[in-house]
């Protein structure tokens, strides 16, 4: 993950349970900021309330809450995920 | 606790001058009081730790390795948190003896026919939670602790969820090892209490060493070794400078819990879970798992259809509302219901109706995505 993007994000934890999803933090102050460019880069399936979006981003979904958490699913490999990351937000 | 850090800070046990002295009333008044909280014989039957997971490992540790044999076995039930699990599953391999998992029923019971037919000359102690943290199903603890020591066992109950929520009197459940956190009756975290019966804890070795858990610490200049001997009870289990400001603060949080009165808190929580359930049970997609009678402290575990447990956490989060999702550190019991994981309400003396029609406002919103 670049620096410019690990700007962004507070912490990155496995979520518990079976799903193995992950869950990643956004910096309180950065999370609008962080959504503009998630918006530009992935494509955007469902909006709730301005509360929750629904993602794709290649062939992986994931859900963008507007607490400043997005939760990742079926992501095993944490370099995929940085890869990601990088891509969403740079 | 601020009054204390501002006013009595000091070591315990220690000093001859004021301040240590006030900080060592505070501190063995707090015990007496947690003591007759959950009506320990004696204030020495109170050992401060961590919490209940220190309280169980210091048990698996300072009693398991000296008690339990090769041929010996222990009796845990799947409904366990897993820090009533681990620390039998490591002693075990230390000591060789083995764990008997007692089954629980597809809808969250202790088996009791299980419990009984494993249950056997061979078993040395039995570790049972008290309320289970994943459904709120309360064991009956007084029928399976006599049912344990007819068969010549010990048992340890984990009151983590039982203790914050009900009156729990150790003499008239007849528990020989009960243990629980502060943090959890509205406690400073890093608080937690083990209480033992006294003729036990007296035939324990300690769990850590250091200064305040010894008597003597002789140099023979022959053998050139030192000779050790153990502090009186509870301080041979309390090495090293305790959490004492977190032991007056989880005092003056069992001084309001006995004000509230701790028959009034179960019945609130009793009445904010039969509310709570009432308008759950109006979502078409949500599940429950567990009872869903009054036998249960306030905890409703739920999965709402098309949802990960952990997105329903997060949409109550974007309102403001804390629930937990995942395992909650009891994995045995989610394998049971076959479950990926599960998202869990539950209720304390603070919550009240209003916020609970939030909670199920926002419920209803999830079903539309």
């Amino acid at each position: 993950m670049s620096s410019a993007v690990a700007d962004y994000i507070a912490r990155i934890e496995g979520t518990c349970g079976a799903e193995s999803d992950i869950i990643v933090v956004l910096k309180f102050d950065k999370k609008d900021q962080a959504l503009e460019k998630i918006l530009k880069n992935a494509t955007l399936k469902n909006k709730i309330a301005d509360i929750i979006y629904d993602l794709t981003y290649e062939k992986y979904s994931f859900r963008f809450y507007a607490s400043g958490k997005i939760i990742f699913r079926g992501i095993k490999n944490k370099q995929i995920l940085n890869q990601i990351l990088d891509n969403l937000l740079l | 606790m601020v009054d204390f850090y501002e006013n009595n800070n000091a070591n315990v046990h220690r000093g001859v001058h004021s301040l240590s002295l006030e900080a060592t009333e505070m501190y063995e008044q707090s015990r007496e009081r947690v003591a007759n909280f959950v009506n320990a014989k004696e204030a020495c039957e109170i050992v401060f730790v961590r919490g209940t997971t220190e309280a169980i490992n210091l048990v698996a540790y300072s009693w398991g390795l000296n008690n339990l044999h090769e041929d010996d076995e222990v009796l845990v039930s799947l409904m366990e948190h897993h820090s009533n699990i681990v620390p039998w599953e490591i002693t075990a391999k230390i000591c060789g003896f083995k764990i008997n998992y007692v089954n629980v029923t597809s809808d969250g019971i202790l088996d009791v026919k299980d419990f009984e037919n494993k249950l056997t000359a061979k078993t040395k102690i039995v570790c049972l939670s008290h309320v289970s943290n994943v459904t709120g199903v309360t064991n009956d603890i007084k029928t399976l602790s006599k049912i344990v020591h007819d068969h010549g066992a010990i048992i340890l109950v984990d009151g983590a969820q039982s203790v914050p929520h009900m009156k729990v009197d150790v003499q008239d459940l007849n528990i020989d090892f009960l243990v629980f956190s502060g943090h959890k009756m509205l406690g400073p975290t890093g608080t937690g209490v083990l209480y033992g019966k006294k003729e036990l804890l007296q035939n324990m070795v300690p769990f850590q060493g250091g200064g305040e858990m010894i008597k003597d610490v002789v140099f023979d200049s022959v053998k050139q070794q030192c000779i050790v001997s153990w502090n009186e009870l509870p301080w041979k289990f309390e090495a090293g400078t305790p959490n004492i400001c977190g032991a007056v603060g989880l005092a003056a949080a069992v001084k309001y819990l006995e004000q509230v009165g701790m028959d009034n808190i179960l019945a609130h929580e009793q009445f904010l879970t039969k509310y709570a359930l009432n308008g759950m049970k109006n979502l078409s997609t949500v599940s429950f798992y567990g009872p869903t009678d009054l036998s249960k402290c306030g905890i409703i575990p739920f999965n709402i259809k098309g949802l990960s447990s952990h997105d329903v956490a997060l949409l109550c989060d974007s309102y403001g509302i804390a629930i937990r999702s995942g395992y909650h550190c009891a994995q045995p019991l989610h394998q049971i219901f076959q479950l990926q994981s599960s998202a869990r309400a539950s209720f304390y003396l603070y919550n009240t109706t209003e916020e609970i029609d939030r909670f199920l406002e926002v419920l209803t919103e999830l079903q539309t995505i």
